[in-house]
């Protein structure tokens, strides 16, 4: 029986390691597809509300997908996510306002700050139980946000990050420039998504699923369940905070916002939206989100109302998010053709 | 800018009118954050959910408190309609929305309480408005403060103190001792049990719930006076008193009331030495017992 259960548990293990290649030229091919249309929009609608929205979502988008590798696939419900949004919005301003190094070195400079915060604060949290884990990592986000209102000298307090971010030109890209600045949002956007996807489908990728379904037995066939969790923590770190970034940008600025509980929250509310268990699940939930965000801002003050109401109608009424109803869709008209 | 000044803090201990002071308004932030977690705490025990929403009891209990208090003018009956109203809130809140997602994932439990931690927030600000309010102290309490040992008390500190410790005293004693509490400790462990008895759970859990709403709702109506209102003061409320049941450990009472003090001493003697790190001290306290307790300080008994 035991033998049994530990041939099955190591099966889906093995099956990814055969198709990984033949995947990896379809998500390039998608990447390079997503990235041309992305490019050419401009050329076909050229209002800057609609760039502006892109913008948006890549910021956006990045943070709640890697949400999704720690809430949909790990397991892990973070409620604190958004403090590497607003690390990474600070970090790389900060970065640009005091010392005036090139875009890329800030970017990467950025990236290792938000690494070092990441391991430390994900080693605490990782080994908490899935409540605690919420909470604390929310505890988190709260630390770092009271830090950037009380420590006004450097951060400028509840007034955020002002005067702009200097953006000098690098390798032919003026970031100040709207178009360049739209261009490299979905560069990044696409590159993101696709080492996203890559780590999803990668043999650790299903050790993470794996974990989500049964840490106990994860453990039991020799997975360092505890270091599994923490390398995911990281890197969806670093994806956040390259959300961050890109919003620091957009606004030439960051604001304590960036940091607040409410991103997390968001963040969440995306994942559901959209549904956790496809990949592209929180990117088109964070495309629905801005729209409903920007839709009931224009109609009434009160968008908390509104948008708790949506996210109860989803919670409780739907019980699912709205990709999943896709999928679920097609699953079922395949299985008719079928039959 | 001081980062850490340790003399005043050092000078402080040593004096001891400061240090009356200084403790009083320690104790009064931990048995505020004391009745605030305690019905966290209560919740989970029993219905193995965090209600994440529960600093919103808080703040819809200073709400009233004010309200009743600017129509009636009695201060015991705004403190009274600050904990009724919390408790018809949390009953109608349980059974309407809570009850529909336990036993499903931690995910959907958050999402809505999150949802409502949104919804109630703009309630507060459609009632109420924006902008900060205050009570004011009420008549009966506006008296010279008191001086213990060279150090000022105001009396209603006095009975904020009183009124918590009264709370956890009969809180306490009515969970061990009464009919009522055996059969709540019993739904904490086996509800299935409890139900195949001929008691109906469904009224224990709203019961609890609306017990623990009360509880925050009495804090909120207790720091009305005290403190400025406004929509969203439920927020920061709800991490300290999360901090606190995560120091105490999730489901016990003493617990709760030792993490609360703890935080509270925590908070005022803290703004002395570090003025800049008060908070940041609360959160590396909480990291020192979730490394060396992983349950909290009395994380195994279950209320």
């Amino acid at each position: 029986m035991t033998e049994l259960q530990a041939g099955q548990s190591a099966q889906p293990l093995e099956v990814p390691r055969i198709e990984t290649r033949p995947q990896r030229y379809r998500d390039v091919l998608i990447a390079l597809a997503a990235f041309v249309l992305l490019a050419l929009l401009p050329m076909v609608f050229g209002s800057k509300q609609l760039l502006d929205f892109v913008i948006r979502c890549a910021a956006y988008g990045l943070f709640a997908t890697s949400l999704n590798l720690l809430v949909g696939y790990t397991g892990l419900i973070s409620f604190g996510h958004g403090m590497f949004f607003g690390l990474g919005a600070y970090g790389f301003g900060l970065m640009m306002q005091k010392t005036g190094v090139p875009i890329p070195v800030a970017f990467v400079a950025t990236l290792a700050m938000t690494f070092v915060v990441a391991v430390v604060i994900g080693a605490i949290c990782v080994r908490l139980k899935e409540i605690y884990f919420a909470f604390v990592t929310l505890a988190f986000q709260m630390l770092i946000h009271s830090t950037i209102l009380s420590w006004q000298s450097l951060t400028g307090g509840d007034q955020g990050l002002r005067g702009g971010i200097p953006r000098p030109p690098f390798l032919g890209i003026d970031l100040s420039n709207h178009l360049h600045l739209y261009i490299t949002s979905c560069a990044l956007l696409v590159i993101g998504l696709f080492l996203m996807r890559q780590i999803a489908q990668s043999p650790f990728g299903y050790t993470l699923r794996m974990i989500r379904d049964n840490a106990t037995r994860a453990s039991f066939i020799g997975i360092d369940v505890w270091r599994a969790k923490l390398t995911i923590f990281v890197l969806a770190a670093l994806f956040a905070a390259t959300g961050g970034m890109i919003m620091a940008l957009f606004v030439s600025g960051a604001y304590p916002e960036f940091a607040y509980w409410t991103i997390s929250g968001e963040g969440i509310f995306i994942n559901m939206l959209g549904g956790v268990t496809t990949f592209l699940g929180p990117m088109v939930g964070t495309v629905l989100l801005l729209i409903l965000n920007d839709t009931v801002t224009r109609l009434t003050e009160y968008q908390g109302i509104v948008l708790g109401v949506v996210i109860l109608f989803f919670a409780i009424g739907l019980r699912k998010g709205l990709m999943d109803f896709v999928v679920e869709w097609f699953a079922q008209r395949r299985g008719e053709g079928r039959g | 800018m001081i980062l850490v000044d340790l003399d005043a803090l050092a000078s402080c201990l040593t004096s001891p009118s400061c240090l009356v002071t200084q403790t009083t308004s320690g104790l009064i932030i931990g048995m505020l954050l004391f009745l605030v977690a305690v019905g966290l705490t209560l919740i989970f025990g029993v219905l193995k959910v965090v209600n994440f929403s529960h600093g919103a009891f808080y703040m819809f209990g200073a709400y009233f408190a004010m309200t009743a208090y600017q129509l009636t003018g009695s201060f015991a009956l705004a403190i009274l309609s600050g904990a009724a109203g919390t408790a018809i809130l949390g009953l109608i809140f349980e059974r309407v929305f809570m009850s529909r997602v336990y036993g499903r994932d931690v995910l959907m439990q958050l999402l809505v309480c999150y949802a409502f931690v949104l919804i109630f927030d703009d309630v507060v600000r459609m009632i109420w408005g924006p902008e900060f309010k205050s009570m004011g102290m009420p008549a009966a309490f506006q008296v010279p403060p008191l001086f213990i040992a060279g150090g000022v008390v105001p009396p209603y500190y006095l009975l904020l103190i009183g009124v918590a410790l009264a709370a956890a005293a009969v809180l306490g004693l009515g969970l061990a001792r009464s009919r009522i509490g055996k059969v709540i400790r019993a739904a904490a462990h086996n509800p299935g049990m409890v139900s195949a008895l001929g008691i109906n759970t469904g009224l224990i859990y709203g019961g609890v719930f609306a017990l623990g709403g009360m509880l925050a709702g009495l804090a909120g109506a207790l720091a009305a006076p005290v403190r400025s209102l406004t929509p969203g003061m439920g927020f920061s409320v709800l991490i300290e008193s999360f901090i606190v049941t995560v120091i105490g450990g999730m489901g016990s009472i003493l617990g709760a009331l030792i993490g609360a003090l703890l935080i509270g001493l925590i908070r005022s003697f803290g703004s002395l030495g570090f003025p800049l790190f008060t908070e940041g001290l609360m959160y590396l306290f909480m990291v020192i017992v979730l490394v060396s307790r992983p349950t909290g300080l009395f994380g195994k008994e279950v209320a």
